[in-house]
């Protein structure tokens, strides 16, 4: 992929992506800071880093109102932030400790903020896609002026429900944007090497579904088409974004991904999403200065996020036994 | 007494929670046409083709539509005309609908009804007659429904609707047209309250769905022989009420659970560990189980009835518990 973008400047809205630059680096210090807490075996569980891949959800996200409606992946910190989450909530919840956004009951994997709009990651490949249409119908049985963003990967493509979905939005004129961040890999295999035909924008075509592509690394780009699809989508209308992107970590933050060439992830990172949106602000006449202190103050943010959840208790164990269902008894035959 | 068939006792109770709550949504594949079965017959003339959905052949979009819908405030009933067809849509019931309320911490609810037809049915074979209701009641977070009678099939049902947790609502497809007395009020069911179906003193058999009838045919040829045998009808395998089958017990000291569904790990295995368990003490006969075998259900009438758990098979196991 390309390094940074022109600079766009003077016609760059400053204001707005000083904005979106600083959510992307909030999202970035949450996820390295959830990375050294899973090397220091504070973070127990897989976690999936979404580093590179910032300017997709915080480009989409950006677009959305409060009471609209994100679904996210394994890969959902950086969705669930770019929606509102706050992140000391979140890195309680990876640590599995009490007040975390699911009580400590879902970790990284499911990682949900219902009170901002974020109905769930999905530890299964492609399952948030039939959970997001059906969010999309209540919505226009109801006659609500919502809209769903789906996110998912490249990989979820070849699943069933990337069929049934987009077709079933399509079928009841849904109000469902579906955003595929293609970042090259399913897993830790290349999803190119597993994918019969032209690739995901082509499948939706098929099925029916307006498609749009963008460089998912583009943060500028990614906001104006998702603004446009956003506001198709609002009007019953079912969008498909393909954003082109990079996964610049492993698949969890273990994966060392020795399967990619390190001239090839090198090259990525060159082209990486908060270094272009900086280079095209201080272009417009941001000062470095205060770019700096953007930075300074994420990573402030998210190292105090992380000591507090450390500090933090875990969840009483009566919780495990609470929000199962309303009747029967969940320890009925156990030891 | 009037009286009601079993698949319009369903229609009639979705119709009247239809009504009262505009949040209910019903979707599947040919309901605007009635259903398969005719479960649906006239609810789009009333309703709309928006809350009487007719569906792509998708079942698991069906399903994970529902789990997303209820998650947004509606009150999903989906429609998977064969219980057989609900296993294309298992990872949205096992892994998204009953876990979701757990899994975020309660920050949400997945009030959905799974309606998941079972059961041998005119020469239906291998795929259109399993009963797998075991598979569900060990799922957490899921109840499962196993009426056996028309008053059951519409109290069931609309507890299963306003029920705020997932409910898998398995109806037996031979019940269909089976007569019985219409519901004596617009009250809803309660899970996990079994029905005697028969009283006796001699022994307790423990069924549920089309099993129960089977059941209640063999204590009428038992008490023409002078043994009294008590069916219990489950109604519900989870919640399943044990204190109704252990009190059952205290009095007759012998257990025997029948069902449909193949016997190896079957539901039966559950009551019957639970009894031991409990009630080891009361036992004067060794509890037993009569299911199916573990073969896939046959087309040909005469390979079909090999899996079917008889009247006559209940009666001798019956006669061979007392004896013991």
């Amino acid at each position: 992929m390309s390094a940074a973008q022109p600079p766009r400047a003077p016609n760059l809205n400053v204001e707005r992506y000083r904005g979106f630059y600083q959510e992307m680096l909030r999202i970035r210090e949450f996820e390295l800071a959830a990375i050294r807490a899973a090397e220091a075996n504070l973070v127990l569980g897989a976690i999936h880093p979404s580093i590179g891949q910032e300017a997709v959800a915080v480009g989409v996200c950006g677009n959305l109102e409060r009471a609209d409606i994100i679904l996210s992946t394994h890969r959902g910190h950086g969705h669930t932030m770019a929606k509102g989450a706050d992140p000391l909530t979140m890195m309680r919840e990876l640590m599995g400790r009490a007040g975390g956004t699911s009580q400590g009951k879902g970790g990284s994997m499911h990682i949900a903020d219902f009170g901002v709009g974020m109905l769930g990651a999905n530890g299964v490949v492609a399952a948030n896609i039939n959970i997001a249409v059906g969010a999309a119908h209540a919505i226009k049985l109801r006659g609500g002026d919502e809209v769903v963003i789906c996110f998912f990967g490249d990989g979820a493509t070849n699943r069933g429900p990337f069929l049934e979905g987009l077709n079933w939005a399509g079928v009841f004129n849904l109000p469902i944007l579906f955003v595929c961040e293609d970042n090259g890999f399913a897993a830790t295999t290349r999803t190119s090497a597993m994918t019969a035909g032209a690739g995901p924008a082509a499948r939706a075509a098929a099925i029916g579904i307006e498609t749009a592509e963008v460089d998912g690394n583009d943060l500028v780009a990614v906001d104006e088409v998702a603004r446009d699809l956003i506001a198709e989508a609002r009007r019953g209308k079912p969008r498909f974004l393909l954003a082109r992107t990079y996964r610049l970590t492993g698949h969890t933050s273990f994966d060392p991904a020795a399967y990619r060439p390190s001239d090839e992830v090198d090259a990525r990172w060159r082209g990486e999403p908060i270094a272009a949106i900086r280079s095209a602000l201080r272009d417009a006449g941001e000062e470095e200065a205060d770019l700096d202190a953007i930075a300074e103050a994420a990573k402030a943010e998210m190292i105090a996020a992380f000591e507090a959840a450390k500090a933090t208790d875990w969840p009483e164990k009566a919780l495990a036994y609470a929000d199962v269902q309303d009747i029967g008894d969940p320890r009925e035959g156990a030891f | 007494m009037a009286t009601i068939t079993y698949i319009e006792a369903g229609r009639q109770a979705l119709a009247e929670e239809m009504r009262r709550d505009p949040l209910v949504w019903a979707v599947g594949e040919d309901l605007g046409r009635g259903g398969v079965f005719g479960q649906y017959k006239g609810l789009v003339d009333e309703f709309g083709a928006d809350r009487i959905s007719d569906a792509p052949i998708s079942e698991a979009c069906i399903m994970g539509a529902a789990v997303g819908a209820a998650m947004m405030g509606a009150r999903p009933v989906v429609e998977m005309r064969f219980s057989d067809f609900a296993l294309c849509a298992v990872d949205e019931l096992v892994n998204q609908a009953a876990k979701a309320r757990y899994m975020f911490g309660g920050q949400t609810r997945v009030p959905m009804v799974v309606r998941e037809p079972i059961g041998m049915w005119r020469s239906s074979a291998a795929q259109h007659s399993q009963s797998l209701e075991a598979w569900y009641a060990h799922v957490p977070g899921l109840i499962v429904a196993v009426p056996a009678t028309p008053a059951d099939n519409y109290a069931m049902l609309k507890a299963a609707i306003r029920a705020d947790d997932p409910v898998v609502f398995m109806e037996h497809k031979n019940l269909w047209p089976l007569e019985g007395d219409a519901p004596e009020s617009d009250a809803p069911g309660v899970f996990g309250k079994a029905r005697i179906a028969r009283k006796g003193d001699d022994l307790t058999i423990v069924s549920w769905s089309a099993a129960v009838h089977v059941a209640c045919e063999a204590a009428e040829t038992l008490a023409a022989e002078g043994i009294g045998a008590e069916v219990i009808d489950l109604r519900s395998l989870w919640p399943w009420d044990r204190e109704a089958v252990f009190a059952s017990l205290k009095r007759t000291g012998r257990l025997l659970v029948v069902h449909e569904a193949v016997a190896v790990a079957g539901f039966g295995a559950e009551i019957a560990a639970s009894a031991a368990e409990t009630m080891h003490r009361d036992l004067k006969a060794p509890i037993r189980r009569l299911g199916a075998p573990r073969i896939p259900i046959s087309y040909s009438p005469g390979l079909e009835d090999e899996v079917r758990v008889t009247a006559a098979a209940v009666a001798k196991t019956a006669r061979e518990m007392i004896a013991d």
